[in-house]
């Protein structure tokens, strides 16, 4: 799993490749936040796009990313979601929070 | 009904092994050639148990979890997952959407996950023994299997 982080004005652009499991999320949990926490951004992206494989593990990121956003006032928005991981997205609710 | 394949996979609850478990399965159910969603449906599901295990059952050390899967002549597949870990003190409470003990960044959905993912699932557990986790799902063969 890797994550290429770009910053294109106020908006940080985390773009996710790979699996995202238990064992991926803390790497992906820390480099996303250490960026949001320097540059403050109103908006953050998470693409999906190259992500392969998605558990809950990745929904608590999600989660979590989203509190962290609201917590700056800014806004979380998920992108280039597959109908595969779409699946356990819906499962888990997390569309009531925002529509995407 | 009679089995034609089946498998057992021993590995220690190291989180590396999440990915090596899922693809393991993935691979050895591959002969039924699964739709891509049939696929990833197992594969989540897998991953779930085998998340619980590291989390929660050997959440201070690290101990063995086993997995074992058969496949059926009518397509069925069932998957049990066992540790030897701290096991679970409320199963009903802890397979409800949203209850977590994992703190802030774990959902609380793996077993939703599961319930919705396969077809059925059962859940054994016993506090200092461990816990079960077996699961069954179904897929149509697209392919005449080779017994």
């Amino acid at each position: 799993m890797a994550v290429k982080i770009e910053k294109r004005s106020g908006c940080v652009i985390a773009t996710l490749d790979g699996d995202i499991d238990h064992h991926t999320a803390k790497n992906i949990r820390e480099s996303i936040d250490s960026e949001v926490e320097k540059t403050k951004p109103k908006i953050l992206k998470l693409d999906f796009n190259k992500v392969n494989f998605m558990d809950s593990s990745g929904i608590g990121l999600i989660m979590g990313r989203y509190k962290l956003m609201k917590l700056l006032n800014g806004d979380l928005e998920l992108i280039n979601v597959s109908q595969r991981i779409g699946k356990i997205m819906r499962l888990s609710g997390i569309y009531k929070l925002k529509k995407y | 009904m009679k089995i034609i394949n089946e498998m057992r996979l021993v590995f220690p609850s190291k989180s590396l092994n999440e990915s090596f478990a899922r693809t393991t399965i993935a691979s050895f159910i591959s002969c039924l050639d699964p739709t891509i969603s049939e696929l990833a449906d197992i594969k989540t599901a897998v991953s779930e148990a085998v998340t619980n295990s590291i989390v929660h059952a050997y959440k201070e050390t690290v101990g063995s979890i086993y997995i074992s899967s058969q496949i059926y002549e009518n397509g069925k597949i069932t998957i049990k997952i066992k540790d030897k870990g701290s096991g679970i003190e409320d199963v009903k409470k802890a397979m409800e959407p949203l209850f977590t003990t994992g703190g802030e960044e774990r959902a609380g959905l793996g077993f939703a996950v599961m319930q919705s993912f396969m077809d059925k699932i059962k859940v054994i557990s016993k506090i200092g023994k461990g816990t079960t986790v077996t699961m069954e799902k179904t897929i149509i063969p697209r392919v005449k299997l080779n017994k």
